[in-house]
């Protein structure tokens, strides 16, 4: 757990109200792993308050690691207007990241709107030769490309829910598809985005018994298990009736999820 | 985090950071001042004593905030602080409240977590033991559904070595039965604190909930059945809408809320309870760095606990520590003791 103020190196708008911010710290950067997230402070004040979580979405090089977020209230809309050389305090790498799949399984990778952060990490681990990525978002204005994802080997499955790129409906039209018609292969599925494509995704693919990984988002107070903040409630089957996203997760085996208490 | 000349020079730094730039001459004169001032600090007594515990700085945690100690390790060594006071207690574990548990407000938040906890015995054996090993001063705050239940808890901790004191949570906002309903009620609050004191060997803390008329029957109530000392104060209860969906933003509706949106509410009932009774009283609420802290030793408190400023700065106690330590040397002051209750009242 690295606890030190990190420089801005850019920060770049990157799809509709979306972000991509580089941010420098060669420790974290060292340490990161696909599913890692990192708490920032977006002011020195006390409103807001609290420390923000961002999956990170890309390491580069020695000493830089990417986010990329959306504007969804108060604290990004001040992290969007952070310019370069800035300073913020970053806590991090956190959480238990995704654990990589087995050799003989194709990785599938389920990508939601922002929610693409962490799958871009995992992508540019896993390579294109190996894994398939498919993303889904609501409009075309809101697809990062994949150049600034740093994924141009791979072919993008996309989705939109208005139907203005690529197939009109949900990324999980797409899962499906693939998986029912390649019943030969041996499929793993890593999937972040919004809580129904997330319920989604784990009904399809408990049905069909693939494995798959999600990446949960949580409200967050301190990061590290400290609070207890972030529980969410685990399936009946498991030792523990909560899990905390931030330690227990942020990924976390679908099966091991109460689903339906998920809002 | 120790006392070595890089981290003394920092706070000089950090304290002077509005200005930003030094001139040589500035530096100079800084470096004059550091050189005096580093031979002085060894000096500066930060020892602070409640009751029968003697903490070797007035700066704890608040209990929840800071998990069992290990949370925040390595960046906070829980033997360079005060104290250790460890997430809410009960007999068996607690799974908590269901979530949503926390909501951010203006300088605060909510939280509902329902005293989710390992329960005492896993603590004894899972937690305590690295404790005592980083040589923590820790306090264990405890819950109980009944006010025989607070007796079993304390009962649990009698004569374990390695705990130096028992913090009674009358308090919580956030459970059903026991927490606020008790410490709400002088009598209630008194006969918690009898039982507790009758199954403990250890000083007995108990923690006063502002949610009261007046905050000062409740700390007369615990005083005369005997409390060691008091918490001043818990949360305040406090509740968000959501306006979309018109619900309450906590899956439990009320929360306790904390974080610098409440010190000055803190301050004053810390104020008004150091003149009521004549325990020591540790202040709490929303103390954030050494200058909130030094308001509450000020107004009277022996020791300050620290809890939400944990979340936005893992580091924070450390920080407050350091920051005591300058502000002493600059105004003179040789013991902080000297400090406590020197509040001047036209």
């Amino acid at each position: 757990m690295i606890d030190q103020y990190a420089s801005v190196r850019f920060n770049e708008k990157v799809a509709q109200e979306t972000f991509l911010m580089g941010l420098e710290s060669q420790e974290i950067a060292n340490k990161a792993e696909p599913g890692h997230f990192v708490m920032i402070r977006v002011s020195e004040g006390t409103d807001p308050l609290l420390r923000r979580p961002f999956s990170i979405c890309s390491v580069e090089g020695e000493n830089l690691f990417l986010i990329l977020y959306r504007i969804v209230g108060q604290g990004t809309l001040i992290m969007s207007k952070a310019g370069k050389g800035e300073r913020l305090s970053v806590l991090g790498p956190l959480g238990r990241g995704f654990e990589m799949p087995q050799s003989e399984e194709v990785p599938i990778l389920v990508a939601g709107g922002v929610g693409i952060a962490p799958i871009i990490f995992l992508a540019q681990r896993l390579g294109s030769h190996k894994a398939l990525l498919m993303a889904g978002f609501r409009t075309s204005d809101e697809i990062v490309d994949k150049k600034v994802c740093g994924l141009l080997d791979y072919q993008i499955s996309i989705a939109t829910d208005d139907g203005t790129a690529g197939h009109l409906g949900f990324v999980t039209d797409l899962l499906e598809d693939h998986v029912d018609s390649n019943k030969k292969e041996t499929p793993s599925v890593f999937a972040c985005g919004p809580t129904p494509m997330l319920k989604k995704v784990a009904a399809l693919t408990q049905s069909r018994g693939i494995p798959c990984q999600v990446s949960l988002e949580s409200l967050m107070a301190c990061g590290v298990g400290a609070c207890q903040g972030c529980a969410v409630q685990a399936a009946s089957a498991e030792k523990q009736a909560y899990f905390h996203v931030c330690e227990d997760g942020p990924v976390f085996y679908s099966k091991s999820i109460a689903w339906e208490c998920l809002a | 985090m120790n006392s070595g000349l890089g981290q003394g020079f920092s706070i000089l730094q950090h304290d002077d950071s509005n200005s930003c730039r030094f001139g040589l001459a500035q530096s100079r004169v800084l470096y004059a001042r550091f050189i005096t001032w580093n031979n002085i600090m060894d000096k500066i007594d930060l020892r602070v004593r409640i009751g029968s515990l003697e903490l070797k700085n007035p700066v704890m945690t608040a209990s929840g905030t800071f998990g069992y100690g290990q949370e925040f390790y390595p960046l906070v060594d829980p033997g360079q602080l005060g104290a250790v006071v460890v997430k809410g207690l009960s007999l068996k574990p607690r799974i908590g409240n269901p979530p949503p548990r926390i909501v951010e407000t203006p300088s605060g938040m909510l939280n509902a977590i329902g005293l989710a906890n390992i329960g005492l015995e896993r603590f004894l054996k899972e937690k305590l033991p690295w404790l005592e090993n980083m040589n923590a001063v820790v306090i264990v705050n405890i819950y109980g559904h009944s006010v025989a239940e607070y007796g079993e808890v304390a009962a649990g901790l009698k004569g374990v070595a390695g705990i130096s004191g028992i913090e009674v949570n009358v308090s919580c906002p956030n459970v059903e039965c026991g927490g606020m309903a008790f410490g709400t009620d002088p009598e209630v609050t008194a006969r918690v604190t009898e039982q507790v004191l009758k199954n403990s060997d250890k000083p007995v803390i108990v923690k006063l909930s502002p949610n009261v008329t007046d905050i000062r029957s409740v700390a007369r109530a615990a005083e005369s059945a005997g409390a060691d000392g008091l918490s001043v104060i818990n949360t305040l209860t406090g509740m968000v809408i959501d306006i979309e969906k018109r619900v309450p933003k906590l899956a439990n509706l009320l929360g306790g809320l904390s974080g610098p949106a409440i010190r000055p509410v803190a301050l004053h009932k810390v104020y008004q309870v150091v003149q009521a009774v004549h325990i020591p009283v540790i202040g709490l609420g929303g103390i954030v760095n050494h200058r909130d802290a030094l308001e509450f030793l000020i107004a009277g408190a022996r020791a300050v606990q620290v809890g939400t400023a944990n979340f936005m700065k893992p580091t924070a106690t450390l920080d407050i520590i350091e920051g005591l330590r300058v502000y002493c040397e600059e105004q003179g002051i040789a013991r902080i003791e000297d400090l406590i209750g020197t509040l001047e009242v036209n």
